[in-house]
């Protein structure tokens, strides 16, 4: 039952991301993306992590999807979009770019070694719920990743205040 | 068998629900007629008893119209999930002590990951009408649901805090062991922003831009009609039925209460949720319409730092008192 759910979302993960790419209407391609989302939501779900897994929901399609959504409101009108290609006669380039990204891939995943690691084992996460075992493991291990992302997240608030703030007469 | 006990489950809760929706529409006609000094809906059965029946009955008979240049696909797609994302949370809530259809431990977060699948099928109704009003209907609030939802969020931080859980039923349990009983009196700036947040993102009065009659003609759904109307009108009142449910559990101690009512379990949750409900139509009836930058400064610069500010003094007395 889990090996199939897990190649069923597997699947259609892969095959919603090559739709979107393909969709030619952008609102389309958004509403996949959303069903996308979930079915990664689902991936997390087999690995009982159903934090990251509402979380996933709640950040990406929940906030940043609907402000894609909002700019492709503003940007564009319902036309379908047709720009000619970025690289005109380059197609080559593409391949070799999908190749090196294959076999970095490829090399990538040699390092990868199936089980558990480290102190958090299944039965320890079950015990805690996944929520807490993940709190406690970022606020006691991995505390300085942790604050240095939240500076470099308010660094961009503040970036973006400052470029839609306008500037007012004689201040 | 335990499958066959959930799908029972589902079935009773859908029901009941659904029939709570039907009179939810017909109390609120009474509740604003008598504070406007009317009436009400009186011909239809005794006291106009039979009203919403008729209405569905009326609504389902409708013809279907489909605006020409509305992009079909996604315009059937909205409004089903308006009423999915509503109806899905309902599987998390627990009615009565044991009573819920999925006892999960981040309850709370798949109610916030819900709600926010629910303002796609607004801001997505808009679009795909291809019409001014539907626009800008969905336009404001795809803007005023993402602002009100950090509001909301935090606002329910202070009570995980508390509990320490985010699993329904443990947050409520963990309200009948506490000091007051109920975490409305040392959560009210929590709740405060809370209810004024619940309004926001049912698209309730004060806060109904999105489909401010007098400016958009009906907002998002403008270009609806017959049962797919319905199902949108459906989804606002199942999502605030829910909202009433997430107050309830999370400030008003759930279905617990000052004395045992043999034979009905639900008895207080229903009454609670009753009470918040008669608050949206009271506030409905009483405050006019904030102006657009009123929102959005209200929700902005009020309400997330008071809930800011009800999380970090909600820390310090825990460490506090430990």
């Amino acid at each position: 039952m889990v090996q199939f759910l897990f190649f069923y979302f597997a699947i259609a993960v892969i095959g919603l991301g090559i739709t979107i790419v393909n969709s030619r209407n952008p609102v389309h391609g958004v509403l996949l993306m959303l069903v996308l989302f979930f079915h990664m939501a689902g991936l997390y779900l087999l690995l009982n992590a159903e934090f990251l897994a509402a979380v996933q929901v709640i950040v990406y399609a929940g906030a940043i999807l609907v402000l894609y959504l909002f700019v492709l409101f503003l940007v564009t009108l319902r036309e379908e979009v047709r720009i000619s290609p970025f690289i005109e006669k380059g197609y080559w380039m593409g391949f070799v770019i999908a190749i090196a990204m294959f076999i970095t891939f490829i090399k990538g995943i040699q390092n990868f070694t199936l089980g558990e690691h480290g102190a958090y084992t299944i039965e320890k996460i079950g015990q805690l719920t996944h929520t807490k075992a993940m709190g406690e493991a970022i606020y006691t291990t991995y505390i300085l990743p942790f604050e240095v992302a939240g500076l470099i997240l308010l660094v961009a608030v503040v970036g973006g205040i400052a470029l839609a703030k306008r500037e007012r007469k004689g201040a | 068998m335990e499958l066959l006990w959930i799908l029972v489950k589902i079935l009773i809760v859908f029901g009941v629900v659904m029939l709570h929706v039907a009179y939810a529409t017909y109390f609120e006609r009474k509740v604003i007629g008598h504070m406007q000094v009317r009436m009400g809906p009186m011909r239809v059965g005794p006291h106009g008893l039979l009203q919403p029946i008729a209405d569905g009955i009326k609504l389902f008979f409708k013809e279907d119209v489909i605006p020409t240049p509305a992009d079909k696909q996604v315009f059937y797609a909205a409004p089903l999930i308006c009423l999915i994302s509503a109806v899905s949370s309902l599987a998390v809530i627990p009615f009565f002590e044991g009573f819920a259809i999925a006892n999960i431990n981040i309850g709370l977060l798949y109610i916030f990951a819900l709600s926010s699948l629910a303002s796609y099928g607004v801001v997505l109704s808009g679009w795909s009408s291809n019409s001014k009003y539907a626009f800008l209907g969905g336009l404001r609030s795809s803007a005023q649901v993402i602002s009100y939802e950090i509001a909301m969020g935090l606002s329910l931080v202070g009570v995980m805090m508390m509990a320490g859980s985010l699993n329904l039923t443990d947050i409520v349990h963990a309200q009948m062991s506490s000091s007051f009983k109920i975490y409305l009196i040392p959560q009210f700036l929590g709740f405060f922003v809370f209810v004024v947040a619940m309004l926001a993102e049912t698209n309730r009065t004060p806060f109904d831009l999105p489909e401010a009659e007098t400016e958009l003609v009906a907002g998002y759904f403008t270009e609806y009609s017959g049962m797919r109307f319905a199902l949108f009108f459906l989804a606002e009142y199942i999502g605030m039925i829910i909202m009433s449910c997430i107050g309830v559990i999370c400030f008003l101690g759930g279905w617990s209460g000052p004395f045992h009512v043999p034979g009905l379990p639900f008895f207080w949750f229903v009454i609670k949720v009753y009470l918040f409900i008669f608050f949206y139509y009271w506030v409905r009836a009483t405050l006019p319409r904030y102006r657009y930058d009123q929102l959005m400064a209200l929700g902005w610069k009020v309400l997330i730092p008071l809930a800011l500010f009800n999380i970090v003094l909600t820390g310090t007395i825990k460490s506090i008192s430990g």
